[in-house]
């Protein structure tokens, strides 16, 4: 990626220690602001009873990142705020649907500001999951501790080979098919695909290590 | 149960949000069909979560807090769209949720036309570059035997088909592409799919950006 296409926030030494990987680690130990399970309580707050102080704490740790988020996908610093703005106040409305037993907080929220800018930056409407009555759920168990579980996935992305992170967090964060990520990077698609593969199924390994 | 889901770059695809519309329908009505898709995605959502957890934050505007607040007060929770009750049952049975808010007047209301031994119902999304289409094969039934310039997605909703020896049951995903001419033939009791086509090669633009990006795949 030209440095020149990268939002001023980007030049700190916390994204220096983001593009070598240790960012996840490194922020936990250092500024542990709010993790998984208590961000998860704050939306909880919210859907109880309206909370405005839980809602105030929960926009100061993800706002900004989601602002960070819409300006990777390639939107200006105005309708990124746009996206982060409207994607707070989605989350404080539909706060009384999250589930902390079937996901987590960041998990959640990505989704909320995933479809927000699809629906704001691309002005296409987002078709989302509804679960046809007797389509048997996932196992229970396999839901508990979906706070954990986000952090687990963290770290083990902080662990994985630079490639292979590298092009999980270009598909995540800069709108791009395998194959659009192919044609910039000139990396064959095969190439692309195949490390999208072993980072998620190396992922998979390392939480599994972690659970254990 | 359900034994063909879609590959896992197209489930990754539409978790970063990166599929264009039309296969985002596709691949939500089949997770929600498919628990163990659902499952996948899940998981996908969650790799979303950790990689928006380590952004560096960009400040926002000094009265964003502010703001956002105003807008929670000025505005009641807006309703979600949900598929209108007078849908008929048969509607409400085979179209699975994510579709019934794109045909909120169902099956009935759209326009059938005869394609070989096919019936089929466009009812294209604003994204252009694609065709969307509900397609009916009766009982016993061969489609053509037909190649792709692009890609053919298709759900099974109801009944079911046989290409090449796989069997093809509701909420079964396949995805044919240039690469070899197939033909579907039909169950006893028919079969309604729903089917996106990409585009035939387009030469340049944004729209043979669009279409291009899955000639590939």
């Amino acid at each position: 990626m030209p440095a020149a296409a990268l939002p001023a926030a980007v030049s700190s030494p916390r994204y220096a220690a983001w593009r070598r990987g240790g960012l996840s680690a490194q922020r936990r130990t250092r500024d542990a602001i709010v993790e998984g399970e208590e961000l998860a309580g704050l939306i909880g707050a919210i859907a109880m009873r309206g909370d405005r102080d839980a809602f105030a704490r929960l926009f100061r740790h993800f706002a900004p990142r989601l602002k960070a988020y819409a300006m990777r996908c390639g939107a200006d610093a105005a309708s990124a705020e746009e996206v982060a703005q409207e994607a707070m106040v989605q989350v404080w409305r539909r706060a009384a649907t999250f589930e902390p037993a079937r996901a987590d907080a960041q998990s959640w929220i990505f989704a909320i500001a995933r479809n927000k800018r699809i629906d704001l930056l691309r002005r296409e409407r987002r078709p989302e999951i509804e679960p046809e009555a007797g389509s048997q759920d996932e196992r229970p168990e396999a839901r508990i501790e979906a706070a954990r579980q986000t952090d687990a996935l963290g770290r083990a992305l902080a662990a994985l080979p630079a490639d292979q992170a590298s092009m999980l967090r270009k598909a995540y964060l800069e709108d791009k098919s395998h194959s659009a990520i192919a044609a910039e990077t000139g990396l064959p698609l095969g190439t692309v695909k195949s490390r999208v593969r072993l980072g998620l199924a190396r992922l998979r390994l390392l939480m599994a290590g972690w659970d254990a | 149960m359900i034994r063909h889901h879609p590959s896992l770059d197209l489930l990754a695809d539409y978790a970063s949000g990166a599929l264009p519309e039309p296969l985002a329908l596709l691949i939500a009505c089949h997770a929600s069909l498919c628990a163990e898709c659902r499952g996948q995605l899940a998981a996908l959502d969650k790799l979303g979560g950790a990689i928006l957890d380590e952004l560096s934050p960009a400040p926002l505007g000094d009265d964003a807090l502010e703001d956002a607040l105003r807008r929670i007060d000025r505005s009641a929770p807006a309703p979600l769209p949900e598929a209108a009750a007078a849908l008929d049952a048969r509607s409400r049975a085979i179209l699975p949720a994510p579709l019934r808010r794109y045909l909120p007047q169902g099956m009935g209301a759209l326009r059938w036309r005869w394609r070989g031994p096919l019936r089929e119902a466009r009812f294209d999304l604003p994204s252009r570059g694609f065709r969307v289409s509900l397609f009916r094969l009766k009982a016993g039934a061969a489609a053509p035997r037909h190649g792709h310039a692009g890609h053919e997605f298709t759900l099974v909703l109801e009944g079911g088909f046989r290409d090449a020896g796989r069997q093809y049951n509701r909420g079964d995903f396949a995805l044919a592409d240039s690469s070899r001419a197939h033909v579907q033939i039909a169950d006893e009791e028919g079969c309604l799919c729903l089917v996106v086509l990409d585009a035939p090669v387009r030469l340049s633009g944004v729209l043979g950006a669009i279409a291009n990006r899955f000639l590939r795949f």
